[in-house]
């Protein structure tokens, strides 16, 4: 009986193929970001690239790093500015 | 000839690499393809035994690379079909017995006598693995509709791919439909979206593989068997024919029998 009730609620929240998938899909985020630490390179690159447009940073303290947290993983980046560039309105 | 050399690969042990080797090998056989088996894990054999050749064995794969006997004395003909043959890994050595450079060498060989080279990988990513993928044209990755196996596919792929292999394709081992009904296992398209690599066959979770196994008799050669069927399936996709991957549900008298029970009820 109890088992049977086990199911329905496990049914109801989707049962374990969901929760496989999605921490299928957080684990792979994490592995295949660092096993290609040249995409992060990459990545923050570009970022340098983009950024200095508008401010001047201080691009040898910039951290970029992926965070686990409990359900979702996220792209963290500390860049430290030293100051704005002035803007030119046209 | 030139013969392909496909690679059979999977990250992580136990998921079928050994049995997907030996039924692929024998279906391509059936079919009246000249066919070599390849057992790269050395010190840890067994597609000897899971082909049932495991009494014939006099020269092993390092024996070849080291020039101890010719490639062709150490090939085990199989009895059943004529173009099938074995080469067996060695049993009381390591990994670094052999480089890939040899392995490359020793597949180009094979390919001048066969149409399909099928090397057996073993489970890992370290010598072995790179022993195996040496010399592939191809790469099929076996993985099981579980989260720790999919991830080790999932890192084979990307392996692959910086070793020049980027065409590889994906064998879905061990399926339960009821499971998969019940919403407690991944489906094909769940695993198919997280590695976003071509599929090339599902095998179902079926008795008959062990069955078989204990008998060194390869379940292709049954008729019976839902896996030996796949696994013909798969061989014809290998070929190049166009053949849908998934068989329909009801497919034989037992299951439509059994789904007329369902109905009934």
């Amino acid at each position: 009986m109890l088992d049977i009730i086990a199911r329905i609620l496990n049914r109801e929240a989707g049962g374990s193929r969901e929760i496989a998938k999605e921490r299928l899909r957080l684990v792979l985020v994490h592995d295949r970001s660092s096993s290609s630490p040249e995409l992060l390179n990459a990545l923050k690159e570009d970022l340098i690239k983009v950024i200095r447009d508008y401010l001047e940073i201080d691009e040898e303290a910039l951290l970029v790093n992926f965070e686990n947290e409990s359900d979702s993983v996220a792209l963290i980046a500390n860049i430290p500015v030293k100051g704005f560039r002035r803007v030119v309105n046209e | 000839m030139n013969g392909k050399v496909i690679v059979i690969t999977s990250g992580k042990g136990g998921v079928g690499k050994t049995t997907t080797t030996a039924n692929l090998g024998t279906a391509l056989a059936m079919m009246g393809n000249n066919v070599v088996l390849v057992d790269t894990d050395i010190g840890l054999r067994n597609l000897d035994v899971v082909m049932g050749l495991e009494n014939r064995i006099v020269f092993d794969i390092v024996d070849v690379v080291n020039g101890h006997c010719k490639l062709r004395q150490a090939l085990i003909k199989d009895k059943r079909f004529d173009g099938l043959c074995l080469l067996p890994a060695a049993q009381t050595k390591d990994k670094s017995a052999i480089t890939p450079h040899q392995m490359k060498n020793m597949t180009n060989e094979l390919r001048k006598e066969f149409d399909y080279i099928l090397v057996d990988c073993p489970a890992g990513i370290e010598q072995g693995f790179k022993n195996a993928i040496a010399g592939a044209d191809d790469a099929i990755v076996v993985a099981t509709p579980e989260i720790s196996s999919v991830r080790d596919a999932d890192r084979i792929v990307g392996l692959l791919e910086v070793a020049g292999l980027s065409n590889a394709r994906l064998i879905i081992n061990r399926i339960r439909k009821t499971m998969v009904k019940h919403g407690d296992m991944m489906d094909i398209d769940d695993i198919i979206d997280i590695l976003s690599i071509d599929l090339l066959g599902v095998v179902p979770e079926d008795e008959s593989i062990i069955i078989s196994t204990n008998r060194g008799e390869p379940a292709v050669l049954e008729n019976g068997s839902r896996a030996g069927e796949a696994y013909r399936r798969i061989a014809r996709r290998i070929m190049g024919e166009d053949i849908a991957v998934v068989t329909g549900e009801a497919n034989n008298f037992l299951d439509r029998f059994k789904k007329i029970i369902k109905l009934a009820r």
